[in-house]
């Protein structure tokens, strides 16, 4: 029998029982396209909060005072226990490398900031001029902190959009005064809300110069410094640079926590593949469920078609002919539903793309394949059974029925 | 062409063993007509599942062309079938979905037949039945008749050496009863051995040679020449 006619044949039979063949295509539709959904899902995650990350830049290092024995362990060793502090003077030192493009340190406190009588308490930022270009951030209105000697600070401050917000409405902020904790400063700029911000939010701070903060909080140390490599190839020779700069400075001790955005981007990427793979896994599930349907209703076809196995027997087909013949439509199923749920899986990918358009969507390749090939498999494994019980079946008994 | 040897068919019931076939010898020459009569049970038409190897004898030999096959693999078998035996059944076993030429052409599909000299082969066919005009139609818009017509014409259009028929009229009116009997010896007289296993004794004495089983075994066979004009 030639593939040709085995393929019609199948397609034939499948046309003659339509309502079989329609439950049947929609459970390995579903199934398939569960997978492409869940796994696109999953990648979509993945991607977003790696852009997040990268969107502060991938060539970040970041030095925090204290030693922790594990980076991003518990923020009671990281934040509390320090030996010795981080200063400006740190900074400066650190600075001096061809690896390094930007420095900016972070001192971090909290003050009440007042305009006229309306008055709150938010977190202060005290940092330099390249705070910006290192965290990618967008001002609304105005500049950002002027550059210039770091040590010296200036009675200037930028506000983030809800403080700003907040204290003067819908009225003009710039050029105006606040007072913040015991000191005044002039506003010279609003941050432009930032969507994409892990950690600090943007809206809700008040930026001033580093050296204002250590005079307004009476201290020398500062909660981070954040350096920027010039090259990712950079990093290594940076961080070394870094612990010898510490080492140096702090009497042999190398008594601070560096993190890089790389490090802390593959545990991310790991541990959100990992997720995806497990839901794709579950998806798979449902396929295979999809796949014993496909043996249930190829049975109760066997039945149903049993004069025309047995007519098929006494045409002179051999038992061989007649597990392909099964096999072929079982196959012509399973490769109809998963092109059917291919098309189904990434019209829900447009419609969840139309209603979520910062996730990006879009199944990786490997899911397309797995889909494919896990419905083919099961199509094909669950209707092995069926087929070998049509080939057995004795033809005289199937032709004593009308 | 079939030369039957001490042919036994056992059958086992329950723990019952129940002789279907006892000690059958039979030799049928080519072009023959033969009519097995005989009450239901009597075994014939295992005998001729049995000749149209669809079963197999418990015991004895079974020559068909000069070839035992009765010790042949099952896909050897098939094959023999194909190309040597037509089946005809008293409820035709036409595949509903397919057109009467679908239906004709199964066997030569199943054999990978190419599918030019298919087309010709069934329209062919189809020509000889007098159902061309029906080509198109499938099963449950012909009447019954000519839905037997589609399974004679499906039966011998590869070109078999022996045509089985199992009451081929049972489920038909006298009419077209009498049409494809008509048909069937018409196939006969080109050469075709035909053998119609039957309950109906005017159909079984019009063959030219009549065989009557009783319990799986042969009890008489006649020849009588000159019968085809029978009423």
């Amino acid at each position: 029998m030639k593939t040709r006619d085995a393929l019609l044949f199948a397609l034939d039979s499948l046309r003659g029982y339509h309502t079989r063949t329609g439950l049947m295509l929609l459970a390995m539709a579903i199934g398939v396209a569960s997978v492409l959904l869940l796994t696109s899902l999953g990648e979509a995650a993945r991607r977003y909060v790696l852009g997040e990350f990268a969107s502060l830049g991938t060539n970040l290092v970041i030095v925090m005072p204290g030693r922790a024995e594990t980076s991003g362990g518990n923020p009671a060793v990281v934040f509390g226990g320090t030996t010795r502090d981080l200063t400006l003077e740190d900074m400066q030192a650190m600075a001096r490398s061809p690896g390094i493009r930007y420095v900016a340190p972070i001192a971090l406190g909290s003050a009440a900031v007042s305009h006229q009588d309306l008055s709150r308490e938010v977190p202060i930022l005290g940092s330099t001029a390249d705070l910006i270009t290192i965290r990618h951030w967008q001002m609304a209105q105005g500049r950002f902190l002027p550059k210039g000697d770091v040590a010296r600070g200036s009675p200037v401050t930028v506000l983030g959009l809800k403080v700003k917000e907040e204290l003067f409405g819908s009225r003009r902020a710039i050029g105006e005064w606040v007072r913040i904790g015991d000191r005044r400063f002039r506003v010279i700029g609003v941050m432009a809300s930032e969507g994409r911000s892990i950690g600090v939010d943007v809206q809700d701070v008040v930026i001033i110069p580093v050296a204002s903060a250590q005079q307004l909080f009476n201290t020398q140390s500062l909660f981070r410094i954040l350096v920027e490599a010039r090259r990712r190839e950079a990093i290594p020779r940076v961080i070394e640079h870094l612990k010898q700069t510490i080492r140096k400075r702090h009497q042999g001790e190398e008594d601070v926590t560096i993190i890089t955005q790389d490090a802390v981007l593959a545990t991310f990427d790991k541990i959100l593949q990992a997720l995806t793979l497990t839901v794709a896994g579950i998806a798979a599930i449902s396929l295979a469920v999809a796949g014993i349907l496909i043996m249930n209703v190829m049975l109760v076809a066997v039945s149903q078609r049993t004069t025309e196995i047995g007519l098929l027997k006494a045409l002179g087909a051999p038992r061989r002919q007649i597990i392909g013949l099964f096999l072929t439509e079982a196959g012509l199923l399973s490769a109809l539903g998963a092109g059917l749920g291919l098309f189904i899986g990434q019209l829900g990918s447009l419609a969840i793309g139309y209603f979520y358009p910062a996730l990006p969507l879009g199944a990786p390749w490997w899911a397309f394949v797995a889909a494919i090939a896990v419905a083919l498999g099961t199509g094909l494994l669950f209707s092995l059974l069926p087929a070998r019980r049509a080939a057995r079946l004795d033809p005289v008994q199937a032709l004593a029925r009308r | 062409m079939i030369q039957l040897t001490d042919i036994q068919r056992i059958f086992q019931v329950g723990d019952q063993q129940v002789h279907a076939l006892r000690d059958i010898n039979l030799h049928v020459g080519t072009g023959e007509y033969i009519s097995i009569m005989g009450p239901s049970g009597s075994g014939k038409s295992t005998l001729l599942n049995i000749i149209g190897l669809l079963d197999r004898p418990t015991a004895g030999h079974y020559l068909l062309d000069g070839q035992d096959v009765t010790t042949l693999s099952e896909e050897q078998q098939a094959h023999t079938r194909r190309e040597k035996i037509g089946f005809v059944f008293q409820f035709f076993h036409l595949v509903p979905r397919l057109t009467a030429a679908q239906n004709i052409a199964l066997p030569l599909v199943l054999a990978g037949v190419p599918e030019k000299e298919r087309e010709e082969k069934v329209q062919k066919a189809l020509q000889q039945m007098g159902i061309a005009n029906r080509a198109d139609h499938r099963p449950d818009q012909l009447s019954g008749g000519q839905r037997q017509r589609v399974a004679i014409a499906r039966a011998t259009v590869i070109g078999p050496a022996v045509l089985l028929a199992d009451e081929p009229t049972g489920n038909l009116d006298s009419t077209s009863g009498h049409e494809v009997i008509k048909i069937l010896e018409q196939l006969n007289n080109e050469g075709l051995t035909l053998l119609v296993v039957t309950h109906d004794e005017s159909l079984g004495r019009r063959a030219t040679r009549r065989i009557h089983m009783m319990d799986g075994a042969i009890v008489q066979d006649t020849t009588q020449t000159d019968s085809t004009d029978a009423p």
